[in-house]
């Protein structure tokens, strides 16, 4: 039993294409320590590397917080990056923004976001075009 | 057990980094790091031409039970250096994806 929420913060550099997924693997592990299922755990790494990948590719970074209790864990990611103009077009599969130097690391196939959501419990995106955009996904334990 | 030592041997695998000693359950191909992520299973054998960083934590989150860069791709030393930490095993070979595809699936069968 969790006594209270935990709560890990990671900052998503920008800049830093190759250390993408390091916040995912370490929730990963710390989730693995708390005794969390496997099917658990593999949807909340799915879902918040998507996540991360997505701040490093159109947002320049970011903060990802998330939040532990015995019933929920909650990814917040916000960024300051240009935010979403069309968030239905978005969530289409296969729809995705993405330059050509990004494609050719095997990103922008336009699956972020439908990972996302199909990974997590829920998915709220808050977004406002030129301010940012905060994605808050749940997972259900 | 069908493993990765067994199926190394047996289709002439080399492995450029880690352990040869894990479970094989199933194999996977695909360069779409999101597809890979989303549909890859723990234990798959995942044959890729990818070989970029973001190649080991696919690998890691969807614990894959390794990764075969196919068509002579060779990861280069930062990739490798990061895929020893994470103990990503890692092989390179000359094959095509679908050659290997077809002799991972191979093995799978007889060892069922």
């Amino acid at each position: 039993m969790l006594e209270d929420v935990v709560r890990f913060t990671f900052n998503v550099d920008g800049d830093d294409f190759s250390s993408a997924g390091a916040a995912s693997v370490q929730v990963k592990k710390h989730l693995r320590q708390m005794g969390f299922s496997p099917e658990i755990i593999r949807r909340v790494a799915i879902a918040m590397y998507e996540g991360e990948i997505n701040m490093v590719i159109h947002a320049d970074g970011g903060v990802a917080t998330v939040e532990v209790t015995d019933d929920s864990i909650v990814m917040i990611l916000a960024d300051k990056g240009p935010g979403i103009p069309d968030v239905e077009l978005a969530m289409k599969e296969g729809y995705s923004t993405a330059k050509d130097n990004i494609r050719s690391l095997g990103f922008g196939a336009g699956m972020g976001l439908p990972n996302m959501k199909k990974y997590s419990d829920s998915l709220k995106i808050e977004t406002e075009v030129g301010k940012g955009t905060t994605i808050i996904m749940t997972v259900n334990v | 057990m069908r493993d990765l030592e067994a199926l190394a041997n047996e289709i002439g695998l080399k492995a450029v980094c880690g352990s040869l000693d894990k479970e094989i359950c199933g194999c996977y191909a695909g360069d779409l790091l999101s597809w890979v992520m989303s549909h890859a299973q723990y234990g798959d054998v995942w044959v890729t031409i990818m070989s970029n960083i973001n190649v080991v934590a696919v690998a890691s989150l969807t614990e894959c039970a390794c990764v075969i860069m196919a068509e002579g791709v060779m990861p280069d030393s930062e990739v490798l250096k990061v895929a020893e930490e994470k103990d990503i095993t890692v092989f390179s070979d000359n094959r095509s994806t679908y050659e290997l595809c077809c002799l991972v699936g191979q093995y799978l069968k007889n060892n069922e």
